[in-house]
């Protein structure tokens, strides 16, 4: 029995497999394997989009889907401990997906549970899913995984994908490019980790001017309250955002990604450019999550 | 003429003497391995010279003997800790301790927002020498303690 609580729980090949998966799930997206399964999604804290992801995922493959997608009709309501309720679901459903406020509250409920767990965030630390995805929506954009030439955008600091994107992506011989301000630097574990491994990256503080040697475009989400300032949150979303003229002597195959939702680093008029990709990407989540599901019921 | 220094700390006949603590450190030392329980009997000494620490704490403890994987959860506390076996008032053998690859139950992740600080979850880290020295990576938030920030979990 195997969880995905952490991206390092897999290894290259396994994430390989995940993403074969996926692309056989686009082209027939309808393959109803698990009827005979139930999946449980519990989600302790709101989310539309993984959440509708991963039960289109599970419905399309047959499976059914039972769960919560908010605390106050729960028992937890009550007073009930992770540990109880997961104990509970555990007992009903094959496989459960979760998110959870708190960090590594996904790692404790695995350890608990009699079935898979899949994790669908937790608080701060881990969205695998959301990277197996980004991976997916690489690939299938580029071609490849390798060699490639990474921009990372925005908040590099608490941003919880660009942390497991840049661990991913850290098997495909990759070269990163980290845009943002002081107060968002990507922190130093991941620089260590990227200086252990011998891949190099570059820091700045301005977007402009980054684009040019770029494949892969990967912005993010700069939250308001990680500012004290409001005036300095609008000088910093300022140089971290991305209009359609700056698109200009691009490579050709650059693709713009964003695990969305947006707010307003990417202006509107790059919407209608061939370089954005952040809805096909978020229509990746489904095919994704079929074969993350798949991968981790089959084991 | 034989000389015999004087011993700050009387010599037991049989046990284990814990030598080289910093000297601040003597009660979490005693925490850790939880010697204040169990009715042991028990001599130790603080802020006494040391040619290594400066000054240092020392325990003898009567008739214990510890395993190796306990008596290695000091070396967060106490890393250049010596261990000398006593068997008929003679040391018998020295260790020195070692940092676990793996600690758990021992220390507070430093994450207020990490589950071990919100449910009864035992704490499970692994350990890694970083150039900045000791750091703690929690098994369950993935965040990173360094030493000079650990809080050793009280069993009182």
């Amino acid at each position: 029995m195997k969880s995905l609580i952490s991206i390092n729980d897999f290894n290259k090949e396994e994430m390989m497999q995940v993403l074969d998966l996926a692309q056989k799930y686009e082209a027939d997206p309808n393959c109803p394997i698990f009827m005979d399964k139930v999946i449980a999604c519990i989600f302790f804290e709101p989310s539309t989009r993984t959440r509708l992801s991963f039960e289109t995922a599970a419905s399309r493959l047959g499976a059914r889907v039972v769960g919560f997608a908010s605390l106050s009709a729960t028992s937890i309501a009550k007073g009930e401990s992770l540990k109880d309720t997961i104990k509970m679901v555990s007992n009903y459903a094959d496989m459960i997906v979760m998110r959870h406020p708190l960090d590594g509250a996904a790692r404790y409920a695995s350890e608990i549970a009699g079935c898979p767990v899949i994790n669908a965030g937790d608080g701060a630390n881990q969205h695998p899913t959301q990277t197996l995805l980004d991976m997916y929506s690489i690939r299938k954009t580029q071609g490849t995984l390798e060699n490639l030439s990474i921009t990372m955008v925005g908040d590099l600091k608490y941003g919880r994908t660009v942390h497991s994107l840049l661990q991913a992506m850290s098997h495909f011989n990759p070269r990163f490019h980290f845009v943002s301000c002081p107060e968002l630097e990507i922190p130093w574990e991941y620089k260590h980790f990227l200086d252990s491994r011998n891949i190099p990256y570059t820091q700045h503080n301005v977007l402009e001017g980054q684009i040019r040697d770029t494949d892969i475009l990967y912005m993010t989400r700069i939250q308001q309250e990680r500012f004290q300032d409001p005036m300095e949150f609008e000088k910093v979303r300022n140089l971290m955002s991305l209009d359609a003229s700056m698109l200009t002597e691009t490579r050709p195959n650059l693709r713009i990604l964003h695990p969305l939702p947006r707010v307003n680093e990417i202006a509107t008029d790059v919407d209608e450019r061939p370089e954005a990709y952040y809805f096909d990407q978020a229509r990746n989540g489904v095919y994704t999550r079929m074969g993350i599901i798949t991968y981790l019921m089959n084991q | 003429m034989e000389t015999k220094k004087k011993l700050k700390v009387s010599a037991i006949r049989n046990g284990t003497v814990i030598d080289r603590i910093p000297a601040g450190e003597l009660f979490h030392v005693i925490e850790i391995l939880g010697l204040a329980k169990g009715g042991l009997q028990m001599t130790f000494g603080t802020n006494l010279e040391s040619k290594v620490l400066g000054t240092k704490s020392i325990i003898k403890i009567t008739d214990k003997f510890f395993e190796e994987d306990d008596v290695n959860r000091i070396a967060l506390v106490a890393p250049d800790a010596v261990l000398n076996i006593i068997k008929e008032y003679k040391v018998v053998e020295k260790r020195r301790v070692v940092i676990p690859s793996e600690i758990c139950g021992l220390v507070r992740c430093l994450n207020p927002r990490c589950i071990t600080n919100h449910e009864p979850v035992r704490t499970r880290f692994i350990t890694s020498m970083t150039p900045e020295g000791l750091v703690l990576r929690c098994h369950y938030c993935e965040k990173e303690t360094e030493q000079k920030n650990l809080q050793i979990i009280s069993n009182n």
